[in-house]
């Protein structure tokens, strides 16, 4: 049997984990390939949860999904959404179905998203919402009410290993940790210094396991993108020119390498306890990845 | 204050376009502070709503005025005798201006000129920004005054999410992160101690989740209270 996500993080093995990204639509042909070509190349899968702010297939249902087919998922949950009902009753579900493995996340804005005119929740943050799990945990949900059947859960996080404030990143990280988050995945990282600044701070938690985000870049176009639109991600210069040098079209191939040679490095150096490995609908380059970096 | 904007005209024309007669009401208190529709704004608009119709060739007259404030009785009841002489009004004052004049004006249509938009204040020349949620359950004393429920895009609680950069919002390049502002001010008090407790979910109850809000002070009732208590 597949040893789960927290056997894997307790192993004191370097960890891998990547992402699905749920179809808008109910077709879900391409997604269960990238399930099955994966399932078994990694510790554990993440279902992104209207990623972006893009109405999508559920991540609960797609982690339902990767359980059928022996993976190992990690049902992301956002606090967008949904109220504090809502996603109780999504973290029940999600146990009762045989998920172990959850991801809290604050959520992208509705601004961002295909559904502007909606009405955002966020009754819960981050925070709150790790602590709600670990409260379902105890046999009684937020409301103080007893359940009849408790769940478990190995939950997780997310962290800004290079946020332009660090300060105040870091307050929410160690109030993540104090609510009970038990790993963590990293917004992408591209600068090995700052990630090390941050494992440096962060190693002071030691029950806490940190995976590196990995985001492979395609094209140059998407360098400047993420620089210019996505908070905390920077991709340095020389990696853009990196990119560059492969010619039109070709800037995968670079960054295929880049990301291999980022997850060698972190690996061979144990910077992190492993790492979060995303290529954002184009899942089926993970496995040459993982191989490149000698890992699998 | 109360914050508001003008509709676009094309609204205000066509919420006037089957009469011939109105009053176009201003307020002299919060939308005259926030330019929106105090007696100069009045002035503007009824320009622009008679030149249109008159461009139309369906002239509409327009009776301008500016009270201290829609929001209370003793100011609606003065403005009673023009009321009577026109189909409608139109109000440039908030929402609850608005509303009060239809409480007190029974049989009259009454149409709203202005968008409502928040409890704010000007930050600068031109700028409002909104401060209060008018949440019901004041927390300000744990985030140095600064509201995490108005001024977070997002009403956390706990710390910034990780879409702050450079200490704007991701919502808004232009617009502050609320967490970057209440982190800067405590660690310049002295007090982000106060900050590492982890808050529960906040309890929404006194907030619009228990109905609408209704605030009781039963020590200064006094018999007959106009639109009162039931
Ligand atoms: S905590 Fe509530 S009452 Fe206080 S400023 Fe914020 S929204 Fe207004
Ligand atoms: S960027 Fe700042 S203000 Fe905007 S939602 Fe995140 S924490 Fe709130």
């Amino acid at each position: 049997m597949k040893r789960t996500l927290k056997e894997a993080l307790k192993s004191g093995d370097f960890v891998i984990t990547t992402e699905i990204g749920p179809p808008k639509g109910t077709n879900i042909e391409k997604m269960l390939h990238h399930i099955d070509l994966l399932k078994d190349k990694v510790d554990g899968l993440n279902v992104t949860d209207n990623q972006s702010s893009v109405m999508r297939l559920s991540s609960l249902a797609v982690c339902h999904l990767i359980k059928d087919r022996g993976g190992e998922p990690i049902l992301q949950m956002t606090c967008r959404d949904r109220n504090r009902m809502a996603l109780q009753a999504d973290l029940l579900s999600a146990y009762v179905l045989g998920v172990e493995n959850v991801l809290c996340l604050t959520g992208d804005h509705i601004m961002l998203g295909d559904h502007k005119g909606a009405r955002q929740v966020f009754d819960l943050d981050s925070v709150q919402l790790i602590a709600a799990v670990r409260t379902l945990e105890t046999g009684k949900d937020i409301g103080g009410n007893e359940l009849d059947g408790a769940v478990s859960f190995c939950v997780g996080a997310t962290a800004t290993p290079e946020a332009d404030r660090m300060g105040s990143q870091l307050l929410k990280f160690r109030k993540k940790i104090k609510a009970g988050a038990e790993f963590f995945q990293t917004q992408a990282v591209y600068d090995m210094d700052k990630l090390k600044e941050f494992m440096q701070y962060a190693r002071q938690f030691e029950e806490v396991k940190i995976l590196a985000g990995i985001l492979v870049l395609t094209s140059v176009g998407m360098a400047r993108y993420l620089n210019a639109n996505v908070a905390g991600v920077t991709v340095p210069e020389e990696l853009i020119e990196e990119v560059k040098s492969a010619g039109k079209g070709q800037g995968i191939v670079k960054g295929k390498e880049i990301a291999a040679r980022h997850i060698k490095q972190i690996k061979k150096e144990g910077i992190c306890d492993g790492i979060h490995l995303m290529a954002i609908g184009k899942e089926e380059i993970v496995p040459e990845i993982l191989e490149m970096a000698g890992i699998k | 204050m109360i914050i508001a904007e003008q509709k676009p005209l094309e609204e205000i024309r066509s919420m006037a376009a089957k009469h011939k007669k109105i009053l176009l009401l201003g307020c002299g208190t919060c939308v005259t502070v926030c330019m929106a529709g105090g007696e100069k704004e009045v002035g503007i608009l009824a320009s622009a709503l008679r030149m249109a119709r008159k461009l139309e060739g369906n002239r509409i007259e327009i009776i301008e005025d500016t009270i201290l404030r829609q929001c209370e009785w003793e100011y609606l009841e003065e403005i009673a005798p023009k009321v009577d002489e026109v189909e409608a009004v139109i109000s440039m004052a908030c929402g609850v201006g608005v509303q009060a004049m239809a409480q007190q004006f029974p049989d009259k249509l009454i149409y709203p000129a202005l968008n409502t938009t928040s409890l704010g204040m000007p930050a600068q020349h031109g700028l409002w920004v909104e401060n209060c949620r008018g949440c019901g359950n004041c927390g300000l004393a744990r985030f140095g005054a600064v509201c995490p429920v108005a001024r977070c895009s997002k009403s956390l609680l706990n710390g910034p999410c990780g879409g702050s950069q450079d200490g704007k919002c991701e919502v808004n390049p232009e617009a502050d992160c609320g967490w970057q502002l209440i982190y800067e001010r405590m660690e310049r008090l002295d007090q982000l101690e106060l900050l590492e407790d982890i808050l529960p979910a906040k309890n929404w109850s006194t907030d619009r989740d228990n109905g609408p809000r209704r605030t009781v002070r039963e020590d200064v009732f006094i018999a007959d209270v106009k639109g009162g208590t039931e």
